[in-house]
C-alpha cells in the first residue's frame, strides 16, 4: 500500500481536479467512476480514504494501468448506461471530463442520481471567454489546451457552458450541492468565483436528486 | 517438432502423478476411495508458497498446459501462449500447477484407468463429475503440495468455472479467480449441443453401452461427429468465413457428399484427429460436468447469493465474437459480483475468433491478462515481505 500511496502522489499534481474531487468524499464511501482512466482517483482514494468502488472504461490501454494499479475497473461503454448498476448503490458516482463525450448527457446524468446518491461531475466549461473570443473573432471552433481538437475529429460533442448545466439541473429538479470552478491550472481563483460562466474553465459539481 | 525451446517457453517438463487414499465424497452421492491426479509445474515454489497459479483446464484439456515433453513432440502444452517467462502467468514469479481432472483420460483416475475394487476399466462405471467435485479434488493436490492459498486460480470456459467455484468453495484459499470465456451456467442453447454430441457417442454402433474397450474398438464416428458439432461452437461466424469462406478443395463442385468445401475437409480433421486421441466416456462425463455447473442452484438461489461466500479478486475477461460464452454471460457473473460488491474487473477482447479466443496469443488479451497478474505478483512479493 505504501508503494501504492507513493505512486498516486506522484501522478496527483497533475491532475488537481482529482484532488479537489477527492476532498469531497468522505472515508469509506462507496464510489463508481464512469470514464475512470488509468484509476488515479479510484486509486488515490483507496489508499487514503479506505474507499471501496469501481472504474467503468473502454479503453485498453487505460484498462491495463488500472488493472497493474489494483483498480477495479469493468469495460463498460457509458453510452450503453448503467443498468447494471441498482438504484442507489454508491454513494458518489464520478464523472470527470467525459460529461461532453456521451451521447446524451442529460441521460447519464439522470442515470448516475439513480444510482448514486450524489453525483460529482467535471467538464469543460464552454463559456470561459477565451473560448467565447475564439469564436467571436476567428470565427472558428476553439481549440485551446482544454479542448485540443479540430471540429471534426473532437469527442467532445455535446459542450455546454456553466449557465447551460445549471439551467439543465434547475428543470430537472437536480439540486447543486458544491461547486467549484477553476482555471486550466484547476487552482481556483477570484475572477472564476465571481463571473463562473465567463472566467472559469474547468466546472467541478456535486449535485443530488 | 521444436529444432529448439524458444526463449519464453518453459522448456521440457514432465508430469508428476499424486495417488490419494483419501476418500472423495462426490456430488453425485458416489465416492472415490482412491484416486490418481497427474499434474505438471512451472516455475518455482516460493520459501512462503504464495506464489502458486492453478490452472484449470476445459471440456478438451489436461494437464500439459506449457512447454515439451520431449524433442519429438509437435506442438508445446495447450496453454503455452499465456504460461512461460515473461508470459501472462508468467513463470518467472509463479509457480503453476496443471494437473487432469478427474474423469479425464490423460492419466488422472477416469473411464480409461483401473478401477482398483474390481481390477477392471471403470469405463462407463466411472462416477460422474461435477464441476464441485474437481475442486474438491484440486484443494487436495493444493494439501499435497504444500499450498495453502493459491496467488490465482485461472481458467477459461469450463476451466473458468472452475475458477469461480474454488472462489466460493474455497474462500479463504484463493487471492485471486480469473474467470475467461466462461459463464455461470449453461443455457438451454448450451445444453442443447452438448446433447448432440452426446446423443452422437451414446448412438454409436461402437459404444456398447460405454464398453467398447472389451471389443477392442471405439466409437470413432461418435466422436468425429461430437468434435465437429463442438467445434463449430467453438469458433465464431467471421472466423469460419476468413478461415475457409466457400474455398472449394478441388476448386469445382463434384455433385456428391465427398469433402467438396475447405470447411467440410477441416471440420473432418479436427473430429478424426481428436477421435483417435480421447476417450468417448471422458467426452460424455465432461460435457456433463458443463451442463450441471450452477452455482447458485447449489446455494439454493441467485448467484449474487452464492457469490457473496467469496472473498478474493476477480477478473472476468471475455470475447466479443465468442457466441458459445458470449461476453453477456460474462457480465452476468461481474454484475453479481458487483452488486455484492466484490472486487471485479472485467475486460471484453475484441477479435473474430470466437470462443477460441481464450487460447490465442491475441495482443490485446495478453496484455490485460499480463497487467493483471502482474499486480497479482507484486502483491504476493508485497506480501512475502
Amino acid at each position: 500500500m505504501a508503494n501504492d500511496a507513493q505512486r498516486i502522489r506522484e501522478w496527483m499534481p497533475e491532475r488537481n481536479d482529482l484532488s479537489l474531487i477527492s476532498d469531497w468524499i468522505p472515508r469509506n464511501a462507496t464510489v463508481l467512476d464512469l470514464g475512470c482512466g488509468d484509476g488515479a482517483l479510484l486509486a488515490h482514494l483507496k489508499a487514503s480514504k479506505g474507499v471501496r468502488g469501481y472504474g467503468l472504461e473502454i479503453d485498453q490501454d487505460n484498462l491495463a494501468a488500472c488493472f497493474e494499479n489494483g483498480v477495479n475497473v469493468i469495460e463498460q461503454d457509458l453510452d450503453n448506461g448503467l443498468d447494471n448498476f441498482q438504484n442507489d448503490r454508491f454513494d458518489y458516482v464520478v464523472m470527470t471530463q467525459a460529461l461532453q463525450a456521451v451521447l446524451r448527457p442529460d441521460r447519464i446524468l439522470a442515470e448516475m442520481l439513480r444510482v448514486g446518491r450524489e453525483a460529482i461531475i467535471t467538464f469543460p466549461n464552454f463559456g470561459h471567454w477565451r473560448v467565447r473570443s475564439y469564436l467571436a473573432f476567428k470565427g472558428r471552433m476553439p481549440v485551446s489546451s482544454a479542448l485540443p481538437y479540430e471540429w471534426y475529429d473532437t469527442p467532445n460533442i455535446h459542450l455546454c457552458t456553466v449557465h447551460d448545466f445549471e439551467t439543465h439541473c434547475r428543470k430537472n429538479d437536480i439540486r447543486i450541492i458544491q461547486r467549484e470552478v477553476v482555471n486550466r491550472d484547476h487552482r481556483s481563483s477570484t475572477l472564476p468565483r465571481l463571473l463562473p460562466n465567463l472566467f472559469g474553465e474547468i466546472a467541478i459539481y456535486r449535485v443530488t436528486r | 517438432m521444436p529444432e529448439s525451446i524458444p526463449q519464453d517457453s518453459v522448456g521440457l517438463v514432465q508430469p508428476h502423478t499424486l495417488h490419494v487414499d483419501q476418500p472423495l465424497e462426490l456430488e453425485c452421492g458416489r465416492q472415490l476411495p482412491s484416486y490418481d491426479l497427474v499434474y505438471e509445474t512451472y516455475g518455482n515454489l516460493n520459501a512462503s508458497a504464495n506464489n502458486a497459479v492453478l490452472i484449470c483446464h476445459a471440456l478438451s484439456g489436461h494437464h500439459h498446459a506449457a512447454g515439451y515433453h520431449g524433442m519429438d513432440e509437435k506442438r508445446p502444452g495447450w496453454w503455452d501462449s499465456c504460461i512461460g517467462p515473461g508470459k501472462p502467468i508468467d513463470t518467472n514469479r509463479f509457480f503453476v500447477v496443471c494437473l487432469n481432472n478427474l474423469g479425464g483420460c490423460h492419466g488422472s483416475s477416469g473411464p480409461t484407468s483401473t478401477n482398483p475394487e474390481t481390477g477392471q476399466l471403470w469405463g462407463p462405471d466411472f462416477p460422474m463429475m461435477t464441476v464441485k467435485d474437481w475442486v474438491k479434488s484440486q484443494a487436495r493436490l493444493a494439501d499435497a503440495l504444500g499450498i495453502e492459498r493459491w496467488a490465482a486460480v485461472v481458467g477459461g470456459s469450463l476451466g473458468g468455472m472452475q475458477a469461480l467455484q474454488w472462489a466460493i468453495d474455497f474462500p479463504e484459499r484463493l487471492r485471486h479467480s480469473v474467470v475467461i470465456a466462461a459463464a455461470p451456467k449453461l443455457s438451454a442453447q448450451n445444453i442443447a449441443f452438448n446433447e448432440v454430441a452426446r446423443q452422437s457417442i451414446l448412438t454409436d454402433p461402437n459404444f456398447h453401452g460405454g464398453r467398447y474397450y472389451l471389443h477392442d474398438t471405439y466409437p470413432r464416428q461418435g466422436l468425429i461427429l461430437a468434435r465437429m458439432v463442438g467445434h463449430i461452437t467453438y469458433l465464431s461466424d467471421d472466423a469460419m468465413r476468413m478461415k475457409f469462406g466457400r474455398d472449394l478443395r478441388s476448386g469445382r463442385f463434384h455433385f456428391g457428399f465427398d469433402v467438396e468445401f475447405q470447411v467440410e475437409s477441416y471440420l473432418r480433421h479436427q473430429g478424426e484427429t481428436f477421435s483417435r486421441n480421447f476417450d468417448a466416456n471422458t467426452y460424455l462425463l465432461m460435457t456433463k460436468a458443463l451442463d450441471y455447473f450452477d452455482p447458485a442452484r447449489e446455494q439454493g438461489g441467485t448467484l449474487e447469493e452464492a457469490l457473496e461466500r467469496t472473498r478474493c479478486g476477480f477478473l472476468v475477461m471475455s470475447f466479443n465474437s465468442d457466441w458459445r460464452f458470449s461476453p453477456e454471460r460474462s457480465r452476468e457473473i461481474v454484475n453479481a459480483l458487483t452488486h455484492v460488491g466484490r472486487d471485479v474487473s472485467y475486460a471484453e477482447i475484441d477479435t473474430p475468433k470466437g470462443h477460441d479466443a481464450f487460447l490465442l496469443p491475441i495482443p490485446e488479451y495478453v496484455k490485460l491478462f499480463g497487467a493483471y497478474l502482474r499486480r497479482v505478483a507484486d502483491e504476493v512479493d508485497a506480501d512475502g515481505q
